[in-house]
């Protein structure tokens, strides 16, 4: 077997001559990586006729920071608190990956209680996200007054997550054995008061933005991906769901308290910019119904199992673990070969996967579909990186 | 949506059902009882056959590969390539361990059955060193083409790190 010698991204560029129909000359033009639609230091080298897009070439590392060479220098119990600076919209659910393959490497057990508080806190950081996509969502298309809709009722969870976690951006609250502080006493009436005034906020957002004749046009039949393309290039989230492939792992393995309340798992079925939009805008309200049904049934007990200063152990071997964020599958895999840090850990992050898809629905369109197909991806920089 | 890609519901087989499944398509995968999911190791030889047929075969369906990693490990001198598959029409896993030498790591590629893999085996060559014959552009992903070593090997040492190994 020989492998081939390893390239440059000049020589990859350079490999790839297209001729024209027209005569007309291609040229390569750098977005980002310091462009505002690509939410981050994301660069895509565009191969141009005209304003047609022939090629797509994703350029990372830019903010590559070795987050898993710096967990085998951790013990299991720091692992956690790189997570939230992956993708930081996920942050508990991030904490969450970790603190589950942690757990059942080590054995650790938790009660009712943690698992309402971490299905409900992720579940209202799935709304946060989302509110905060449908807000640039919109601003990448054009129309401003999303972003400040968005960042407006944002505001108010974000408040919800700053009285019981303590910080309103990269949050660490989800560790093993439990979560590092119990909620707030006014959660439950804040989380209340959040729903009573988002719910018609979201049917205003629909008014806004989804019904609008101009976005509809924009983003129906624009930026296409055939379910069997999805699974090939390894799309998770809604991203697959949009393109008519019913997979949630909330479904799928239920974990945390997803096993007990009702929800639907909204799926498209042309996979365009369209459905990955209207299958978010449908994720929230599902995510509503999911806290509704818990909000009111926090069991009594203790927010942690495993005191703060206790050390884990845990026993050679391979542990993998995945959930669902709101932008897909993130898993979790931990080497032991015993003691208190682990050998080697990997993070299976899903806008590394969901990135490459771009490849797949761009070429054939316009420079400025691409930035619609863009922010239909949801992405996350810094989860690509890693 | 194509009728190829419906979930098949309950479909799932139990791990022992899958590792006996797996090593009736290669009788030399050896099971891992040290991975908490199904886990297999095979040859670096019976790999490519083996993740076509993983794929294709009707009781296995594994259209999606989830991740791919590899392990250093120096003292065995060795490099364990790591492949997560999930079925998501049958609702089963399987994690594949492969080694291939660490002096001269070269390994045959997968996009051809898992296009995502063209990606994942691009980190791990940027990060591992791992070359792998039949890639359409093997180059490194996150580091600059220039960059000196492979990050994530157990022996890797450059100027700028706080915590060298002894």
């Amino acid at each position: 077997m020989t492998a081939p010698a390893p390239t440059t991204l000049r020589a990859r560029l350079d490999a790839t001559p297209w001729a024209s129909p027209l005569g007309t000359q291609e040229y390569f033009v750098n977005m980002g990586p310091q462009h505002p639609s690509t939410h981050g230091v994301l660069r895509l080298v565009l191969k141009l006729d005209g304003e047609t897009v022939r090629e797509v070439v994703p350029v990372l590392g830019y903010i590559h920071r070795g987050i898993e060479k710096i967990c085998e220098h951790s013990n299991y119990r720091q692992l956690v608190h790189l997570t939230d600076r992956m993708d930081y919209l996920s942050a508990l659910a991030n904490n969450w990956a970790v603190t589950r393959v942690v757990e059942k490497a080590a054995g650790l057990e938790t009660n009712g209680r943690i698992e309402a508080i971490r299905t409900l806190v992720t579940e209202l950081q799935r709304i946060h996200s989302h509110q905060l996509w449908w807000g640039v969502f919109g601003m990448d298309l054009g129309a401003f007054t999303p972003f400040f809709y968005g960042f407006r009722d944002r505001e108010i969870l974000t408040d919800v997550f700053e009285r019981t976690i303590g910080g309103r951006l990269t949050l660490n609250y989800i560790q093993p054995g439990g979560v590092m502080h119990d909620i707030h006493p006014e959660f439950v009436r804040d989380v209340k008061a959040f729903m009573a005034v988002f719910r018609p906020r979201l049917d205003e957002y629909e008014a806004l933005l989804s019904e609008n004749v101009i976005v509809q046009e924009r983003l129906r039949g624009v930026g296409v991906l055939s379910a069997a393309d999805a699974v090939a290039l390894g799309a998770t989230g809604p991203v697959l769901r949009a393109s008519g492939v019913a997979h949630d792992l909330r479904k799928a393995e239920p974990y945390g308290l997803y096993g007990q309340v009702q929800f639907d798992v909204p799926i498209g079925s042309r996979g365009d910019c369209w459905d990955r939009y209207a299958v978010r805008m449908c994720e929230m309200r599902q995510s509503l119904r999911i806290v509704d049904q818990l909000i009111d049934h926090i069991p009594e007990g203790k927010h942690f199992l495993v005191k703060p200063a206790a050390k884990i152990k845990v026993q050679p071997g391979v542990w993998y673990s995945h959930l669902e964020t709101a932008r897909g599958v993130l898993g979790a895999m931990l080497v032991s070969t015993g003691g208190e840090a682990p050998y080697r850990v990997h993070l299976r992050t899903p806008n590394f996967n969901n990135l490459w898809t771009v490849t797949a629905m761009a070429p054939g369109g316009r420079v400025g579909d691409l930035v619609a197909i863009l922010s239909s991806l949801d992405l996350v920089v810094p989860d690509i990186d890693r | 949506m194509a009728a190829d890609l419906l979930p098949l519901a309950g479909l799932a087989l139990s791990p022992d059902a899958l590792v006996a499944a797996v090593q009736l398509l290669c009788p030399a995968a050896q099971a891992r009882p040290d991975c908490d999911r199904p886990a297999v190791k095979v040859t670096v030889g019976d790999w490519p056959e083996l993740a076509g047929r993983l794929r294709a075969h009707a009781d296995l369906l594994f259209d999606l590969l989830e991740t791919h990693t590899a392990i250093d490990w120096p003292e065995s001198g060795r490099i364990e390539l790591v492949y997560l598959l999930t079925s998501l029409r049958r609702g089963h896993h399987l994690t594949v361990f492969v080694d291939i030498p660490r002096d001269d790591p070269v390994a045959p590629s997968v996009c051809a059955v898992w296009p995502v893999a063209q990606w994942q085996e691009r980190e791990v060559y940027d990060l591992f060193g791992v070359r792998y014959a039949d890639h359409p552009d093997l180059r490194r992903l996150f580091l600059d083409d220039d960059w000196q070593g492979f990050p994530l090997r157990k022996d890797y040492a450059d100027a700028f790190m706080l915590d060298r190994p002894s």
